[in-house]
């Protein structure tokens, strides 16, 4: 293993991969911060050009290309509470509001820190764990994905907002039938697309995301201009403020990222999990292990609420590689496009890759490390200047944000259903998000349906139709028991808190 | 029962998961999927019922948390407008094409929004879109319709 990573690390230290490292980080950045156009795009779009390189070369653009991506998805969330990629929605809940605080620098900063210790930790993880993860990983069947995925729904619907748990878990239907619209996967049979050929491949997830975050928040702005409460908040948007962490701000972080990247490592490992369902847990998670006096600031620009989905949503894009080169099996649309580009090189990840080439599998790991460390040194000197999009003016950040909407949108279907049905669904939550009907539990039911239903379909047909498979493995049965105590626990509380 | 709008929400919620479950019932499946243990139609069927149950239970149980929204304080004209552009917009980019359509679209909603500066109002649409489409198209390579310049041979 020691001779592997040697190895690994001599490749990712050439000045050409250095170099291409450092043009993939800035790249990716800048592609990851415009709405829509996520890691999943940015690496797609790098595939062409790295063909023209040696595998190890091209697949070092890439890594720089993912973590910048996923570092520019990080920094739209946090300033204009848009995230491009639903691994970076659980970053908006606090990275939104400490930007409107005035404190828009310290949250990237916050961000740019827990990525790059999240990213370190489990790379180590990785280092120890990855022959027996794959072991793990492989135990995992469509039972216990199915109440993994009920698990993450419930768990971000119980601690999305104080008092808000039906709300919640209305949103989290609403996603879920709206992820049921078009093609059904395994039949072809069309479903709720009344006759439209526009609905029959679904709607796309860049839409709803684009809807109901980026062009709803515009909206909801321009609606709220002369309400007085919304006032203060729109004048410290244009605030960055200090990028130094202090103290007290650093000791509430060395107690998150462990706990997180552990998290984020663990469900990263798992297949078709990924880094959305880690960010939320790890968010879900350190809500109800912090002081209540920390709790009341969750939602409100809390420093462990930012760190946490930070930590994790890292952490679990190292582990999703273990799946992709030991099973072959991506860990995210992200993983799945890097697995297309890894056969386009002739390297064929499986359970062989680990065991007869491990200097490829040590120089992709290196390689993204590198990529995380470069990031740092790249863009925490950049923040005072990425972060000067605060101070555009509301009459210009507003169309702004409208127009990357809609190009978003319009660059990937070249359809004018899709911005009308983009205009009214952003309508519709605007009226919701008015009445504190959460978003990001939508937002998840959404990209999770389509994994559910299909986990859910092969379960009964292993049963015959019975529901018994839900408690017929003691893994299934150990996490729907855990996502019961999340429901009772919440019950609990409320009542509690009410008396 | 307090009737109040987040009521009013979940009485249309309830509304929409019957329709939802009615439709679920309607989906057409093969013949000989009718009686599997899972076809086409059982995900959604489970959906509207628990679109039923939650939004039942949201205008059953009293409120803990009401939210009272002042309406008089809310931009609804100009909201009005910025959504009528952005429809407008919508559904003359393919015919026009990406650049002229964004242009317009930005410099109308600055304009809508209150701002008059109208050198930076400019800027911030025309030449701006232009670099915004030479990134995208000329150093990203991804595809931008744009008929109107594709007719005055500005692009390819």
């Amino acid at each position: 293993m020691i001779e592997g990573i040697l190895i690994g690390l001599t490749t990712a230290l050439t000045i050409q991969n250095i170099l291409m490292v450092i043009v993939g980080c800035f790249f990716g950045t800048i592609i990851g911060m415009l709405p829509g156009l996520g890691p999943m795009t940015a690496i797609a779009l790098m595939i062409p050009i790295t063909y023209g390189f040696d595998p190890a070369t091209g697949l070092i653009l890439m890594a720089g290309v993912y973590y910048g991506a996923v570092f520019g998805g990080s920094t739209s969330s946090i300033l204009l509470n848009a995230p491009g990629v639903p691994g970076t929605v659980a970053t908006s809940f606090d990275g939104y509001p400490m930007a409107q605080q005035g404190k828009a620098g310290k949250a990237l900063a916050i961000a740019a820190w827990s990525s790059f210790a999240g990213g370190t930790l489990s790379a180590i993880y990785l280092l120890f764990m990855a022959p027996s993860l794959s072991k793990v990983s492989l135990s995992f069947r469509s039972p216990d994905y199915f109440a993994l995925m009920i698990l993450g729904l419930t768990a971000i619907a119980a601690f999305s907002s104080k008092g808000q748990f039906l709300k919640a878990m209305m949103m989290v239907v609403l996603g879920l039938m709206l992820a049921s619209v078009g093609q059904d996967s395994l039949s072809d049979i069309t479903r709720f697309t009344f006759n439209n050929m526009n609905l029959t491949d679904g709607i796309s997830f860049v839409l709803v995301v684009m809807a109901t975050f980026a062009m709803s928040e515009a909206l909801t702005i321009i609606l709220k201009r002369n309400d007085p409460t919304s006032a203060a908040k729109q004048v410290s948007l244009t605030e960055l403020g200090s990028i130094r962490i202090n103290k007290e701000e650093r000791t509430k972080m060395y107690k998150t990222i462990p706990r997180s990247s552990i998290i984020g490592f663990l469900i990263g490992v798992l297949p078709g999990a990924g880094a959305t369902i880690a960010s939320f847990l790890a968010y879900g998670m350190e809500r109800n292990v912090v002081s209540d006096e920390e709790k009341e600031k969750f939602g409100k620009g809390s420093v462990n609420g930012l760190s946490a989905p930070e930590t994790a949503n890292n952490a679990a894009c190292s582990g999703s590689f273990v799946p992709m080169l030991t099973l072959g099996i991506p860990g995210s649309g992200t993983t799945a496009v890097m697995l297309g580009a890894l056969l386009g090189f002739g390297v064929q990840p499986g359970p062989r890759l680990y065991m007869t080439n491990p200097e490829i599998f040590w120089s992709i790991i290196m390689s993204m490390y590198i990529g995380m460390v470069i990031l740092l040194i790249l863009n925490l000197p950049l923040i005072p200047y990425i972060a000067r999009i605060l101070a555009v003016p509301k009459n210009y950040l507003i169309p702004l944000i409208l127009f990357f909407s809609v190009t978003g949108i319009y660059v990937m279907s070249f359809n004018n259903f899709d911005i009308y049905l983009m205009i009214g669904i952003a309508v519709v939550a605007t009226y919701l998000r008015l009445y504190d009907f959460p978003m990001p539990p939508l937002i998840l039911a959404f990209v999770l349906g389509g994994l559910m239903e299909e986990n859910l379909r092969r379960s009964l047909l292993l049963s015959n139709g019975s529901w018994e498979f839900l408690w017929d493995r003691t893994l299934t049965a150990c996490i729907l028991a855990t996502t019961i105590l999340i429901v009772f626990w919440h019950i609990y509380k409320t009542f509690k808190k009410k008396n | 029962m307090n009737i109040n709008t987040t009521k009013i929400i979940s009485l249309l919620f309830f509304i929409f998961s019957a329709f939802y479950l009615y439709t679920a019932y309607q989906i057409q499946v093969f013949a000989f999927d009718e009686n599997a243990p899972f076809n086409a139609r059982t995900f959604p069927i489970y959906l509207g019922y628990a679109g039923l149950f939650f939004s039942g239970l949201k205008l059953i149980l009293p409120d803990t948390n009401t939210i009272k929204v002042d309406h008089k304080n809310l931009e609804y004209k100009k909201t009005g407008i910025l959504i009528l552009i952005a429809i407008i917009y919508g559904a003359t980019i393919l015919k026009v094409g990406y650049f002229l359509t964004t242009s317009l679209f930005l410099f109308a909603s600055y304009y809508f929004l209150g701002e008059r500066r109208w050198i930076l109002m400019f800027i911030l649409s025309f030449p701006f879109v232009a670099a915004f489409m030479y990134l995208l198209h000329g150093v990203l390579n991804i595809y931008l319709r744009d008929p109107l310049l594709q007719l005055i041979g500005v692009m390819g």
